[in-house]
């Protein structure tokens, strides 16, 4: 193989004036982190919403619900991305476009609301399969013991949906740290989008992406790790997860 | 603003967007599902095997893909598919692969981790009573998978087979990062060319929605058909 | 006496063979001869360089000269045919895929300079350009200190983009600097407000411009963040005879005056797809560099 190994290129000043190239990579391990925290916690927020909506009662809640789910589900991250970044501005008001073009840090936001609403999607339909997997007894007994509905999915439905839903919530904020790599296409500089640059200032592509893929295995395993210790911690007594 | 919407872009570029664009995105699609089925059942009878070392490479694989973003897999596969090619047929210089074969085999490569846990959900929903039968017919391990186990399994799965391959297809759009022409790519380029992003974005906004829309309602069809069946 | 003759011919066929390939074959001759074909690596909107025209065929004036290229290859090969395969690349993409054996020549605007030459090689260079920035007039930015604080576009993978992230430590700017992935994506996030400023080669800028929706509305800064560099063709490192094939190819073809057509073609002249006609007459030092062809990286060898 005619490549030129030069391993000590990770102690070696960037051309950015930030240090060397580890810390280069290191800060857009921080900017995947933090875009995937902000967009799960989107993801969370929204996705619940829909994924309740989907199991009431009321017609019109659950078709808004079933629209938004496919709305997002069936168009590719890197589409909906452009759709927020190139094409919204765009058709909004003038003044309101060159607002949000003109945001500092644009790529950072567009890419956590993108993929936040992007992930809320699969959010809504694990916490909709979470729910419907309850006895129906459940919200029965919340009904005849006086329970408003949003008491109902507050203090007995929601608390154990979600802790039966943990795992594959697990893998789906594994997704998203993930799916954060995509907006390297918008000019985020993640940690993909840090080891392309190094790459390309230092021409020593393989170990730029061997960084890169070593970090993004710990991320994994430590979210992984932390997860477990999680699960075991909230999970029901009774189920098979259970104690 | 969206007054000056030209659907004129749009339509002097059909053809350019489906002959080349289109065809390459189903092309790639295709094989790549096909390929990752294949490689992911040989990795999950792996696992399942009973032998330690071989169950371990083949789970520490799939742990390692599920691991990584696409992009970063397409730009290691990109870069490294010729050093590998090199190496595995002992050729004195980087074996030339083009962007099509390239990408073919990282989506190979990657989507076969995630087709690999489906087809071992789908072995192991198999009951145990059924390879004990084909064993005391005298069926050998290959014929009890081969005409035994796996029909059932692909069969069981096929939903899942097929909405996992309905993410591939969206998948396939990263390519994009690559410069090569798929659906996305080439809808990128005009848009590019003509500084018309807000009516190629959306045109292909809506051909992958559409796309998608269609065939996860034949899946969730089937799947009712299916578990009629059963 | 049939047989005596067939295995003549299979004789003297086989000594022909063996004659040809008397000098040994090395690198990517070797490999063009063995597959019967030659891979170029083109831009999607490196105009007029290497670019697609109107049916996504990449042509310019880099593609041109590298067809003659091509030509001399399947001469010296003593080729009947030989295929010509395209690879689409980005400033990104283009080294490590010239590296692993994915591309053999990159046709498009890359700018040779020392520290690429440790990677890959160049042939004779095909223009000089300076790195350089475009803007809305609206903006009101003059020189390069104006950047402050602005959001500015660079392709990714270019020296562009090296010099500016170098600019932008050495004077304190404090930029915010996004890398595109090609030209026309960084021209369009100046076009849609996104970024106040573009720095890329002035060509390209002017080329970009030229075939805006409205070219009146920008202009290219008189600051300039190198002295004006030289593009050449690229080829991998450490390929000697492929080097001097291409070598002697383009300065045959920059010496003969073949090389200035070519370049008026693509610079005085309309161009594809838009009829665009860039008015570029041919640098002195360009004009002085084809009667003497080098594939020095140095600018200062330009003079």
């Amino acid at each position: 193989m005619n490549y030129n190994w030069n391993w000590g290129i990770f102690f070696q000043p960037n051309p950015m004036g930030t240090g060397t190239y580890l810390d280069l990579l290191l800060s857009g391990l921080a900017l995947t982190l933090e875009t995937a925290v902000l967009a799960w916690i989107i993801a969370l927020v929204t996705g619940s919403i829909v994924g309740v909506m989907r199991t009431l009662p009321s017609k019109g809640a659950y078709w808004f619900g079933f629209a938004y789910v496919e709305f997002f589900r069936n168009m590719p991250l890197l589409v909906q991305l452009f759709l927020w970044f190139f094409v919204l501005p765009e058709i909004l008001p003038r003044a309101a476009g060159l607002w949000l073009k003109q945001l500092p840090n644009a790529p950072f936001w567009t890419a956590s609301i993108g993929v936040g609403l992007f992930m809320s999607a699969r959010v809504a339909v694990q916490l909709q399969a979470g729910i419907g997997s309850l006895p129906r007894g459940q919200k029965q007994a919340a009904t005849a013991l006086g329970l408003t509905t949003v008491q109902g999915y507050r203090y007995v439905l929601l608390p154990m949906a979600f802790r039966i839903i943990l795992p594959p919530l697990t893998s789906e904020f594994l997704n998203t740290i993930k799916n954060t790599a995509v907006a390297i296409t918008i000019g985020l500089l993640e940690l993909t989008g840090q080891a392309r640059s190094m790459q390309e200032f230092s021409f020593q592509v393989f170990e730029a992406f061997t960084a890169a893929t070593i970090l993004y295995l710990l991320v994994n395993a430590v979210v992984v790790t932390g997860m477990r210790i999680l699960e075991r911690y909230v999970a029901i007594p009774g189920y098979i997860t259970g104690k | 603003m969206l007054g000056n919407f030209d659907f004129d872009v749009i339509r002097r570029s059909l053809p350019y967007l489906f002959y080349e664009g289109m065809t390459f995105t189903l092309t790639l699609t295709a094989l790549s599902a096909l390929g990752g089925l294949i490689f992911g059942t040989a990795i999950a009878l792996m696992r399942l095997s009973g032998y330690k070392t071989l169950g371990r490479i083949a789970g520490l694989y799939v742990d390692f893909m599920r691991s990584l973003p696409l992009v970063l897999v397409i730009f290691w596969f990109y870069f490294l598919v010729p050093y590998i090619g090199q190496w595995l047929t002992g050729a004195s210089r980087p074996i030339s692969v083009g962007a099509f074969a390239s990408s073919l085999i990282t989506f190979i490569m990657f989507e076969a981790a995630y087709f690999s846990e489906i087809m071992r959900a789908g072995i192991q929903s198999i009951s145990r009573g059924q390879p004990a039968a084909a064993n005391a017919l005298g069926l050998t391990y290959a014929q009890t998978m081969r005409y035994v186990v796996l029909p059932q399994a692909f069969r069981n799965m096929l939903p899942v087979l097929l909405t996992q391959t309905i993410v591939l297809f969206q998948d396939t759009s990263l390519v994009y990062v690559l410069s090569i022409p798929d659906f996305l790519g080439a809808a990128s380029k005009v848009a590019q060319r003509d500084g018309r992003l807000v009516e190629m974005y959306l045109f292909a906004a809506f051909v992958y929605f559409t796309i998608s829309c269609v065939a996860s309602f034949g899946v969730r069809r089937l799947q009712s058909r299916i578990a009629i069946i059963r | 006496m049939k047989h005596f003759r067939s295995i003549g011919l299979a004789l003297a066929a086989t000594f022909a063979v063996s004659q040809a390939s008397a000098e040994e074959l090395t690198g990517t001759l070797k490999n063009i001869k063995d597959t019967g074909a030659i891979t170029l690596g083109f831009r999607d909107s490196s105009i007029p360089f290497s670019y697609l025209d109107d049916n996504q065929k990449p042509v310019g004036f880099a593609m041109d000269i590298c067809y003659k290229i091509v030509d001399a290859v399947k001469k010296e090969l003593k080729l009947d045919k030989l295929e010509v395969k395209l690879n689409p690349v980005t400033s990104a993409t283009r080294i490590p895929l010239m590296a692993n054996g994915t591309i053999d020549l990159e046709c498009g605007s890359t700018t040779n300079n020392a520290e690429r030459q440790k990677q890959v090689s160049f042939t004779n260079t095909h223009f000089l350009t300076a790195s350089r920035y475009v803007f809305k007039k609206s903006s009101g930015l003059k020189s390069i200190d104006d950047l402050k604080g602005k959001t500015v576009v660079s392709t990714a993978g270019t020296t562009n983009i090296k010099q500016l992230t170098e600019a932008n430590v050495a004077k304190g700017l404090g930029a915010n600097i996004i890398p595109a992935k090609d030209h026309a994506e960084a021209f369009l996030m100046v076009e849609t407000d996104r970024a106040v400023a573009f720095v890329m080669d002035d060509i390209l800028l002017a080329s970009l411009v030229a075939g805006s929706k409205s070219p009146d509305d920008y202009a290219i800064s008189k600051d300039a963040f190198s002295k004006p560099e030289p593009y050449g063709i690229m080829l991998r490192k450490d390929d000697a005879p492929f080097k001097k094939v291409v070598d002697a190819a383009t300065a045959a073809l920059y010496t003969s005056g073949e090389g200035q057509k070519i370049y008026d073609k693509w610079f005085t002249q309309k161009i594809p797809p838009k009829g665009l006609n860039l008015n570029t007459p041919i640098s002195d030092e360009l004009k002085h560099e084809f009667a003497k062809p080098s594939d020095s990286p140095n600018p200062d060898d330009y003079k």
